[in-house]
């Protein structure tokens, strides 16, 4: 591994530079540390700083921009006819770099020489049994561009590395050697040190916008991927979603829409009265002890994760409801997975993010509301209904919202509880299926993903990102412009 | 002029007796109280029957009945099944023969028949040559097995196989039900607790008896290692930016707004984020728990900041300004006096989103942790992180997607095993918080 000896080699020389250039600040000074402007610590942090840094910055980006450099240079390499119908750049490159990595291991372990590896009139077949002897997964046959090619990416793949390594290292001695001459007692050490740290916080704090940058970057690149191989007129205009890996897939997004939207509706029909009364309760009538139980109990439901929640709905609701509702009883359920099913778990699920964001709110309402409405002879639900409700509407809207976002976006329960089935049906009694099962079913099969069917959960994830993120920009812009007129 | 008295809607009453309009006024009152009684009930009803359904499905997931039989290999029979072609089938007829006689010792009815007792325990003679191999100085000697039943005859103890439903065919016959009753009449075939369950690895969609949590217990483990040294000290220097040194400006802003925002997107685009950057861009491992970790901490980075921004804001400002008075810069009065006073809070949140982040499933279906990757132990810390592997909510999943209705148990034996996790770690972070909570 050695990327990792290099990083502990920089570390190894950071951690020297440390030890020299404290003591070089404390010589400057006559041993006094009085006479030094910034504490001994400071100068020494400052050199291994200065060691560490700018070596390891360059490492992380020649790490990065290598592969993309060096793929891109043997692609360029690589005879026009390569790319086969049905085939793609991709997917000759995946099996150059795969080819590569056999004969590395193949050499690693001793199964090929490293002058036969490297040899460009090797031959194709001996190549094969060789590598394939050496245990390395190799297509059938190699064919020679694909060899040479795979030989000029190791090749190139060597030099890369030990240009790297020769360059940090030399950055890592060069900045200790900076660090080291500025190692006297007049260097400002402190404030360099603590201007490094800020920027590592500053880095941090950006790891979010990184996250989201990331987020919408894989999901545009491969959505655009998609449309460029299936007409978005198709995905956005279709009625039918029947995905097939023959080709010819009818991929309509309709189905998976209603199906989302059908399912969230009943949750939140289920979430939305029960949450809301128990917040009332709570907030309004509970004495402190009830509020003490009935407060973290109802909080538990939102700590446990949506796989429980998925195989409650598969193995006890589901049963439950075709006892009821199925060919034994009203006949109108056909399996335990649909829609009822998925949405009433859900709607569990969904109890504890409705009462207690509304429970917040209500207890934002000032007491001089309800005194008044008091003071004017109302009973406690009419002030209830008709003063503090009202006053709270927009921020239970906001939680309303949020709980919608959430059940939009949840996956567990109707993969597990939902069906498979995508239709376009009125019957709540119906199996369906969602956005969320199926970016889980198209991307868990063995489908390569240049394919449309694989695709299509990424312009799936798109759509769902929009929609959750419309939902959740509006409900907190809600609940923000609600709190601005009370505090 | 205007004279309130006047006016004809006047209302006539006495404050003693209650009026028709009063009196409905305080029914509607006592329904509204009701409602929200009502409410609170349904949701404490709905976390009751969530338990009650989990333990009681799960719970026969941790036994298993097990055929105990005590059996002795003497040396020449040892040396004679060693020497044959079909080495343990010879042992299997050894075995036969010692359990026939020992059924008959305890009085047995019902005819014993190799083909029964291999429908019920199934082929013993691998187990046993496997066990004598290893024990050569236990040959001899009375050695007492625990074999377990066929996942078809612990159902039919469980409860989860009827009699009625039984037909025959090659894996099980009606009268092999006569039999187990006799033999668990009879005390040989017993409920053991089951530690292949607690120990064992995933097995095949044919074996739900031999299916084990063990292996994706240690995959979690790894991935909440990776979780938890990255989102611990990325939140806190992120939190620390945000909350002490941002300035007020478009930045800042765009950064807290992101936060709040992650905090809320689907953690199923976390995953696709997953798949596209860190296996298709950066080509790390499929299902490698390196890669899982690394999702969930961009998960829970939002949670564990936005619970160390609250404790770093209740750290009363008199603190920074005392360190500030006494020559510190603004950077030492934080890192040494304003962190470790947050630090209690810190490591509650830290632990909340640890826990968050071990129930979540969806994101690791996405990057390959299904259940059946989880077939071997990792045989070292390099390999723990990168080898494939499963995680408890995925490998329950998995069980969960099978059909077949011996895995169901599993699923819930191992939702049980995940909520003790949980359970664990939110108790450390109440004790947590109550241990070090300081009021100022």
């Amino acid at each position: 591994m050695p990327v990792f000896w290099l990083v502990m080699i920089v570390l190894a020389i950071a951690i020297g530079g440390y030890i020299l250039g404290r003591g070089r600040a404390l010589a400057g000074a006559g041993g006094d540390s009085r006479h030094l402007h910034s504490l001994p610590n400071y100068y020494g942090s400052n050199v291994a700083i200065k060691a560490v840094a700018p070596a390891f910055l360059l490492m992380i980006v020649w790490l990065i921009a290598q592969p993309i450099f060096v793929s891109s240079q043997v692609a360029g390499d690589l005879p026009d006819g390569i790319v086969a119908d049905g085939s793609s750049m991709s997917l000759v490159m995946a099996e150059v770099r795969r080819t590569a990595e056999g004969i590395n291991a193949a050499v690693a372990s001793g199964a090929m020489s490293p002058e036969m590896a490297s040899s460009g009139r090797a031959d194709i077949s001996d190549f094969t049994t060789r590598l394939q002897d050496a245990g390395q997964i190799v297509t059938a046959t190699i064919t020679q561009p694909i060899l040479n090619a795979a030989q000029s990416y190791r090749a190139m793949n060597a030099t890369g590395n030990l240009l790297m390594t020769g360059l940090v290292l030399l950055l890592a001695l060069g900045g200790t050697v900076w660090g080291l001459r500025e190692s006297y007692p007049e260097f400002r050490a402190r404030n360099v040190v603590e201007a490094s740290v800020r920027a590592l916080l500053i880095a941090a704090a950006s790891i979010a916008i990184l996250t989201t940058i990331g987020i919408v970057l894989s999901l545009i690149f491969n959505t655009i991927e998609f449309f460029r191989i299936y007409p978005a007129s198709d995905f956005f205009g279709s009625m039918t979603w029947s995905p097939s890996f023959q080709g010819n897939s009818q991929l309509g997004i309709w189905p998976l829409l209603w199906g989302t939207l059908y399912i969230s509706i009943i949750a939140l029909l289920v979430a939305v009265p029960i949450g809301l009364f128990a917040a009332i309760y709570l907030s309004e009538y509970a004495s402190k002890n009830v509020r003490a139980f009935a407060k973290p109990a109802i909080e538990v439901l939102a700590g446990i994760p949506t796989i429980v929640y998925g195989l409650f709905a598969l193995l006890t609701v589901g049963p439950l409801l075709m006892g009821v509702f199925g060919n034994d009883g009203l006949g109108w359920m056909q399996s335990g997975t649909a829609v009822m099913t998925a949405g009433l778990v859900m709607g569990i699920m969904l109890i504890p993010f409705v009462s207690s964001l509304s429970d917040d709110i209500i207890n934002a309402v000032p007491q001089a509301m309800r005194d008044g409405s008091y003071g004017l002879g109302a009973t406690k639900s009419e002030t209830i209904r008709q003063v503090v409700l009202p006053a709270a509407l927009p921020g239970i809207v906001g939680a309303i919202l949020l709980a919608a976002s959430r059940a939009i976006g949840e996956t567990m329960i109707v993969v597990l509880g939902a069906g498979a089935a995508a239709r376009l049906s009125l019957n709540p009694f119906d199996a369906m299926t969602t956005v969320t099962a199926k970016i889980v079913s198209q991307l868990t099969g063995d489908s390569d993903f240049a394919s449309p069917e694989a695709l299509v959960a990424f312009a799936l994830g798109m759509t769902l990102f929009i929609i959750t993120l419309g939902l959740n920009v509006f409900a907190l812009y809600i609940v923000r412009k609600y709190r601005e007129q009370y505090e | 002029m205007t004279d309130a008295s006047q006016s004809g809607a006047h209302h006539r009453g006495s404050l003693l007796t209650v009026d028709a309009r009063t009196r409905k006024r305080n029914a509607a009152e006592a329904r509204f109280r009701y409602y929200g009684m009502a409410a609170i009930l349904t949701g404490v009803a709905f976390l009751v029957v969530l338990a009650v359904s989990i333990v009681r499905s799960g719970l026969p997931a941790f036994t298993t009945m097990a055929v105990e039989v005590e059996f002795t290999l003497t040396a020449e029979q040892y040396a004679d099944a060693e020497g044959q072609l079909f080495k343990t089938r010879a042992y299997e007829g050894y075995f036969n023969a010692a359990f026939e006689q020992q059924l008959q010792d305890r009085n047995v009815q019902a005819g014993f028949d190799p083909e029964a007792v291999n429908r019920i325990i199934g082929n013993t003679g691998a187990t046993l040559r496997s066990f004598f191999l290893e024990n050569e100085d236990l040959l001899g000697q009375p050695v007492t097995f625990n074999l377990p039943t066929s996942s078809r005859i612990d159902g039919y103890f469980k409860g989860r196989l009827l009699r009625e439903n039984v037909t025959d065919s090659r894996f099980l016959e009606v009268s092999d039900l006569d039999l187990a009753d006799e033999l668990a009449e009879a005390g040989i075939i017993q409920s053991k607790f089951n530690w292949t369950f607690i120990t064992g690895k995933d097995s095949g969609v044919d074996n739900p008896g031999g299916a084990g949590i063990g292996a994706s217990v240690i995959g979690s483990f790894f991935m909440m290692l990776v979780v938890l040294f990255l989102s611990l000290p990325i939140g806190v220097a992120a939190s620390i930016y945000l909350e002490e040194f941002a300035p007020k400006n478009r930045i800042t802003d765009l950064i807290e707004v992101n936060i709040s925002n992650l905090a809320a997107v689907p953690s199923i685009v976390f995953g696709i984020l997953g798949l596209a950057v860190f296996i298709q861009f950066a080509h790390l491992p499929q299902s490698a728990p390196l890669v899982g970790g690394l999702v969930l901490t961009l998960m829970t980075l939002p949670t564990i900041i936005i619970s160390t921004r609250a404790s770093l804001k209740s750290v009363p400002p008199s603190i920074r300004d005392a360190a500030l008075g006494v020559g510190a810069s603004k950077m030492q009065a934080v890192f040494h006096h304003v962190l470790p006073l947050a630090m209690p809070g810190i490591l509650t949140g830290t632990i909340i989103g640890l826990a968050q982040a071990l129930g979540e499933t969806a994101p690791l279906l996405l990057i390959g942790m299904v259940g059946f990757v989880a077939r071997e132990y990792p045989d070292g810390l390099i390999s723990g992180f990168m080898d494939p592997n499963s995680a408890m909510p995925a490998q329950i999943y998995t069980w969960a997607a099978r059909s077949d209705g011996a895995f169901y148990e599993k699923a819930w034996g191992g939702i049980i095993i995940l909520l003790v996790f949980l359970l664990a770690m939110n108790i450390i972070a109440i004790l947590l918080r109550r241990r070090f909570e300081r009021r100022w």
